[in-house]
């Protein structure tokens, strides 16, 4: 029988709790802020012999997600951490986890890229890896980071997709507020995410394979990479699927986008992350003032769930997409660029803006929403939509 | 081999072995790589005196040895590196440029 106990805690706590209940047989750690606490976290519970895992200590990333995919190689359920210019470092091994098709499961601490130096969040590390071909969760709340974390499990190591997974949460705001969030008991979550039978694992000396080949010139890289992409394809269903058992025993709603208002919108937000919450909060005041807003939260960015987006946004007169990142010299931010494709392919087009906000943690007020959704209603009535992206608060 | 890959030409993504594994072993001696050699060791039967140096230092394993006697080298893996040539005390191997016999060349 399931149980949940309330719990108020940080975001990073409760994907600490998720990976032990998980228990992966390895995770290498390396701190940056703010992931830190998670493999903090994991670390005590090792040391007080609550989860049996080779805890490695790397001496970076690079060295980080190499370690990992040696011992997911080798056969290991394998977790880790990471964050901004530590993802960065990772740019070359996510590619090979992906490639080698290792279901490795990462958090990361959503934060800003340097230069500058920065510390605090937006998105410019995650959207920087996203043709890395993993499979890549966004959390609202702490209580999403926990649950993503655990489906990520699953996701990853689902036959039909073998793919590395990150679950992300945004830096300091979801990883280091404290929530209220529900933890299942550590029965449910063991028998959820079941024993890991690994594929192709390197100790498996009754069968043994070698890792890491060369695909080369004339060879197979080509059919390689297609079936990686027919892998994020399959990927789509099996994520809602997954969701939607972690949903049955939780009782929590899970969607690859969430919608708010969105039955009878006339303007609508498109937002990834802890923003949604601001966001919804102004719909739900202008809706009560009689105002047709509606929020569509993209909780899974890969694979992209276009065709839920395109149902979801048909039919609305005016779109705001906010971006936590940049995409510079493109016609918009990331996540517009992913909108405006899944609807160009709609009869009727939707007038589209994009808006960049939030870079190196620019606090999100309602009252830069609230402009958000005036643009929205003049645009519905009318008037015409700016060219080319807004800068949301800056001077 | 328990691996068969002689339809390898014509399958498709999902044909292939996940991840780009090689799910059997010891299949590297069905992957000829001697075609990137420039070069060609030649053995003088009358000055080798079966040390097995060459046998010792080919970084390839491409030195055929029956008995204890060198016999002859694989060119299907011999990258013609020449260090068999280097390593041999007695000047008993030769390397020779590949395609000087040819008659376009000659």
């Amino acid at each position: 029988m399931p149980t949940q106990k309330t719990v108020a805690q940080t975001g990073n706590v409760l994907v600490a709790e998720a990976m032990r209940q998980c228990a992966p047989d390895m995770m290498a750690a390396y701190p940056i802020t703010p992931q830190t606490t998670i493999v903090e976290e994991f670390a005590k519970f090792v040391a007080n012999g609550r989860v049996h895992t080779q805890y490695v200590t790397v001496e970076s990333e690079h060295s980080c997600m190499s370690a990992c995919i040696g011992a997911s190689a080798a056969g290991a359920r394998v977790m880790t951490a990471t964050s901004s210019q530590g993802l960065a470092l990772m740019w070359e091994e996510l590619h090979i986890a992906s490639g080698m098709r290792l279901p490795i499961v990462m958090a990361n601490a959503n934060r800003a890229l340097s230069a500058p130096i920065n510390i605090h969040c937006d998105h410019s590390d995650i959207m920087g890896a996203r043709d890395a071909g993993w499979v890549i969760l966004f959390a609202e709340t702490a209580q999403e980071a926990y649950d993503n974390t655990i489906m990520s499990v699953r996701i990853a190591e689902h036959p039909d997709v073998l793919l590395p997974v990150m679950t992300t949460l945004d830096g300091f705001i979801t990883t280091h507020s404290i929530d209220r969030a529900e933890m299942m008991d550590d029965e449910t979550v063991t028998s959820f995410v079941g024993d890991y039978v690994p594929k192709n694992a390197l100790l498996d000396t009754d069968h043994p394979v070698s890792h890491g080949n060369f695909a080369g010139l004339g060879g197979p890289y080509f059919e390689f990479k297609r079936s990686q992409r027919l892998a994020m394809d399959r990927a789509h269903g099996v994520v809602n699927a997954i969701g939607a058992e972690w949903s049955g025993i939780t009782g929590r709603p899970f969607g690859m986008i969430e919608t708010f208002g969105m039955e009878d919108a006339e303007v609508a937000i498109v937002v990834i992350g802890s923003t949604a919450g601001n966001a919804r909060h102004v719909a739900r005041g202008l809706r009560a003032k009689g105002v047709k807003a509606g929020i569509v939260k993209v909780r899974c960015f890969r694979p992209f769930p276009a065709a839920e987006l395109a149902d979801a946004l048909k039919g609305v007169k005016a779109v705001a997409v906010m971006d936590r990142s940049e995409s510079f010299g493109a016609e918009g931010g990331p996540l517009f660029l992913e909108v405006r494709s899944a609807l160009y392919d709609l009869a009727d087009r939707v007038p589209l803006v994009d808006y960049i906000y939030g870079l190196g943690g620019s606090d999100v007020k309602t009252e830069l929403i609230e402009r958000v959704f005036t643009d929205l209603s003049d645009i519905a009535s009318g008037a015409t939509a700016p060219a080319g992206l807004t800068y949301l608060g800056t001077r | 081999m328990s691996w068969d890959i002689s339809g390898m030409a014509g399958w498709k993504a999902d044909d292939f072995p996940l991840g780009a594994v090689i799910p059997d072993s010891g299949n590297s001696r069905d992957y000829v790589t001697g075609g990137w050699r420039s070069q060609r060791p030649v053995r003088d039967e009358a000055k080798c005196t079966q040390c097995l140096f060459c046998w010792i230092y080919c970084p390839d394993t491409a030195v055929y040895v029956v008995d204890e006697k060198v016999t002859d080298f694989n060119l299907d893996h011999c990258k013609g590196c020449g260090v068999c040539a280097k390593a041999c005390p007695s000047d008993a191997i030769t390397m020779v440029p590949e395609g000087c016999e040819l008659p376009e060349v000659q």
